[in-house]
């Protein structure tokens, strides 16, 4: 019996390793570096791009650079290396302008507040609900008292005194908070049946979107103190504010409408048979399904907005770019203008890289479609 | 509501409150009532400021003598230009660098996005490098770096960098040579619009031939002979009717020749170099929006990579690219109003800026400024629209 078995079991030959030019790394050079005469000329003239600029950028920013030292003497020693001294010792400006010294606490507990808002939103619990309502109310009034002071035994900082990112992440939060409910009547005024509505909606929303930030920052600046009564004064921070606010909210009553076209019809026409209102059926039903369709966007436009508020220069506030620009004027530090933009870039490189990242993250989490 | 239901007779009313015709109504008539208020305080405030600073108002201004001096200028602007010109000169610079960004920024955009989807890993690897480092930057921070960090930089006139002989590249520009024109000159520009309409007509007679007997021809490059091709030739027959003046230092500055100030090109690179990041992206996700079955039919059809992209992937990819590259095109406007911050003499520099100062018309000044840039948002959407209706219409 054994015997018989044996003799008609099938054993295959076992099969031929495949030609050491096919696996490993030559096999997976050959695949993607030097398919083809094209793609082979290609890598090496990428490969001939990247020995031109590599090497230099790291020996100017790292082996030849100078960290120590309090001023240019121990730059001017190394004159092919970044001079990262000059970063150093206006750090303290970069991140918090003229915000006195003592009180520099402040900033910090505010971005960490938001910060640990931030970070908690972004995991799922019990009690979650209650900590986006603290972040988008009670968050702004705690952040307003500790940033402005004058009360709770806080001294007063004027907003004239603020500048470096404080500025920037004041203007660009600001800014994406409060365009979020007025982008969201101006995307449901465009979508209403009403002419008069509608009309102003679109109005207002295509002209801001038609003309650059610039010019309603210096509309802000040099109109708004023209259509005050006498008298009434605005501070800067607060004419920035409000064109920063004005223009990111005709880009986000664009960014909604995109979500509150994509809800079904059903969902409307489900929500009226149940006898809902206009505003129960947008609040109830619509919206929570349309903002979290556009969510991703939402988080580029802040994403833009963030790199935007560079222009608030216009209006007179000294924000991170405007803190360097000026610093590079300074006539101790004269020269080091590669310096400071590169570090500027890198700032606002890390900012809005990781918020990419977390839109793309949210994006795939939201996604529900079966594409592959 | 009861009273009210039972005055009407026949079927109960409820409350005119709850009518939704009527409350449409009221609330459209809330609004613009409010609406109009608040457009009449402005208009009352206004005017009662403009009393108290003495400052005119109207376009009056436009034809008054500007007095200042514009550092490029394609028209000729002299000494007794007025305000009026001064516009004309900042709209022509903003026209001018966003023409040639838009063709820059497209082409560096092509080419990014097309190599982002490349088989050659290290290829890939750079455009990807490419596109996250630009867009994540902000476009005045790369202006800045454009001029303050790399063309301020340079050494002056004296130390002059030059690349090719006769360009000279310093702190104050890029120097280059410029065609003097001579008599016969006329038959160089007239060859070239032959060769330009001989090409369309090649393309056109290559296509109908392709269409009928499925003979292809190669009607690019015969096109590109005869573009470049009749004006030289015409250059030849006619004697070269041109000569070149060469930039020459002479004391502290070159003269001669023609200079791009490093305004404009800081402006131009960062300009191109950051739409272009954006463009790529659109580029990435139109082609692969076209569906993988259709490269694979291609390929089974024997196309090669060259030809399945620009036969099948491309025109395909083509469609769904020009909705978002027309925001793109359009921001790339916009955002050329940033050469303010460097004092490339745009419309945003110039107008806002100086005219605004010289005059403290605000409220003329910034509605002119924004009509502009509303003017060239309706062109541009326009014309898209048109490509767009023009390029659907091949689906199906």
């Amino acid at each position: 019996m054994t015997d018989q078995s044996q003799a008609h079991v099938f054993t295959p030959t076992p099969p031929q390793p495949p030609p050491a030019n096919m696996v490993g790394v030559v096999g997976w050079l050959r695949a993607n570096l030097f398919n083809g005469w094209f793609n082979s000329l290609l890598t090496v003239f990428s490969l001939y791009l990247l020995y031109l600029t590599l090497p230099p950028l790291v020996s100017w920013a790292f082996i030849n650079a100078t960290f120590s030292g309090t001023d240019r003497t121990m730059c001017e020693a190394s004159p092919h290396g970044a001079c990262w001294t000059f970063i150093k010792m206006r750090f303290n400006q970069i991140l918090f302008g003229f915000y006195p010294e003592g009180e520099q606490w402040r900033p910090i507990v505010t971005f960490l507040i938001g910060l640990g808002g931030l970070i908690g939103t972004a995991f799922r619990f019990a009690g979650k609900r209650w900590l986006v309502l603290f972040m988008l109310t009670g968050f702004p009034i705690i952040a307003f008292f500790l940033l402005a002071g004058g009360y709770f035994g806080l001294t007063e900082v004027e907003t004239a005194k603020w500048g470096g990112l404080t500025v920037t992440l004041v203007v660009s939060v600001t800014g994406i908070v409060a365009s979020f409910p007025i982008g969201i009547m101006l995307a449901l005024g465009r979508r209403s049946q009403m002419p008069i509505v509608r009309s102003a909606c679109v109005v207002f929303i295509e002209v801001v979107r038609g003309v650059p930030l610039i010019s309603v920052l210096f509309m802000a600046s040099v109109m708004l103190p023209l259509f005050l009564p006498e008298g009434m004064t605005f501070n800067k921070l607060l004419r920035a504010l409000v064109g920063v606010t004005l223009f990111t909210a005709a880009y986000m009553a664009e960014v909604v409408r995109g979500g509150l076209q994509a809800v079904p019809k059903g969902q409307y026409e489900g929500a009226a048979a149940l006898g809902l209102g206009y505003w129960k059926m947008m609040i109830l039903i619509i919206l929570p399904q349309a903002l979290k369709l556009v969510i991703p966007s939402i988080v580029n436009s802040f994403i833009s907005l963030f790199k935007d508020t560079t222009l608030v220069y216009i209006v007179g506030l000294f924000d991170v770019l405007e803190i360097i620009r000026v610093s590079t004027k300074d006539a101790n530090w004269i020269g080091f203008e590669k310096e400071g933009y590169v570090f500027a870039a890198l700032m606002f490189w890390v900012f809005c890289f990781a918020m990419s990242r977390v839109s793309l993250r949210i994006e795939k989490r939201l996604d529900t479609s079966h594409r592959k | 509501m009861a009273k009210d239901g039972a005055g009407a007779g026949g079927a109960p009313r409820t409350s005119l409150l709850y009518d939704p015709a009527f409350r449409s109504i009221a609330f459209q008539i809330v609004l613009l009532v409010a609406v109009l208020f608040v457009g009449w305080y402005l208009f009352h405030n206004t005017t009662q400021n403009l009393a108290s600073r003495n400052i005119a108002s109207g376009f009056g201004f436009l034809g008054q003598p500007a007095g200042f001096d514009i550092i490029q200028t394609l028209v000729p602007y002299g000494q007794s230009a007025t305000y009026g010109e001064a516009f004309v000169v900042a709209l022509l610079n903003t026209m001018l660098i966003s023409a040639i960004g838009i063709v820059l920024a497209t082409i560096i955009g092509f080419i990014v996005g097309i190599a982002r989807l490349s088989s050659n890993w290290i290829v890939a690897r750079l455009a990807t490098v490419y596109v996250e480092t630009l867009r994540n930057i902000p476009l005045l921070l790369q202006i800045f770096f454009w001029y303050f960090a790399v063309l301020r930089a340079l050494p002056g006139p004296k130390q002059s960098l030059s690349p090719f002989e006769g360009m000279y590249l310093n702190q104050r520009g890029l120097y280059m040579p410029v065609p003097v024109t001579e008599p016969g000159f006329w038959t160089i520009p007239v060859a070239l619009l032959l060769g330009i309409v001989g090409a369309i007509a090649v393309s056109a007679w290559a296509r109908k031939r392709l269409m009928a007997t499925g003979k292809p021809f190669h009607s690019f490059w015969a096109g590109l002979g005869l573009i470049i091709g009749l004006p030289v030739l015409a250059a030849l027959a006619t004697g070269v009717p041109f000569t070149f003046e060469f930039p020459e230092l002479k004391g502290f500055n070159f003269q001669g020749g023609v200079v791009l100030i490093p305004e404009f090109m800081a402006v131009l690179f960062a300009l191109s170099l950051y739409t272009a990041s954006f463009i790529a992206e659109v580029v990435r996700s139109g082609i692969m929006a076209v569906s993988k079955g259709q490269t694979e039919a291609a390929h089974a059809l024997g196309l090669r990579q060259g030809l399945t992209l620009r036969l099948v992937v491309i025109p395909q990819a083509l469609r769904v690219m020009i909705p978002p590259m027309t925001s793109q095109y359009l921001n790339l406007l916009k955002n050329s109003s940033l050469g303010a911050a460097v004092g490339y003499p745009e419309l945003v520099a110039v107008v806002a800026g100086t005219v605004l100062n010289q005059t403290g018309q605000a409220i003329e000044v910034i509605a002119l400024t924004m009509a502009v840039y509303l003017t060239f948002s309706l062109i541009i959407s326009l014309f898209m629209n048109w490509y767009n209706a023009r390029k659907a219409l091949i689906e199906r």
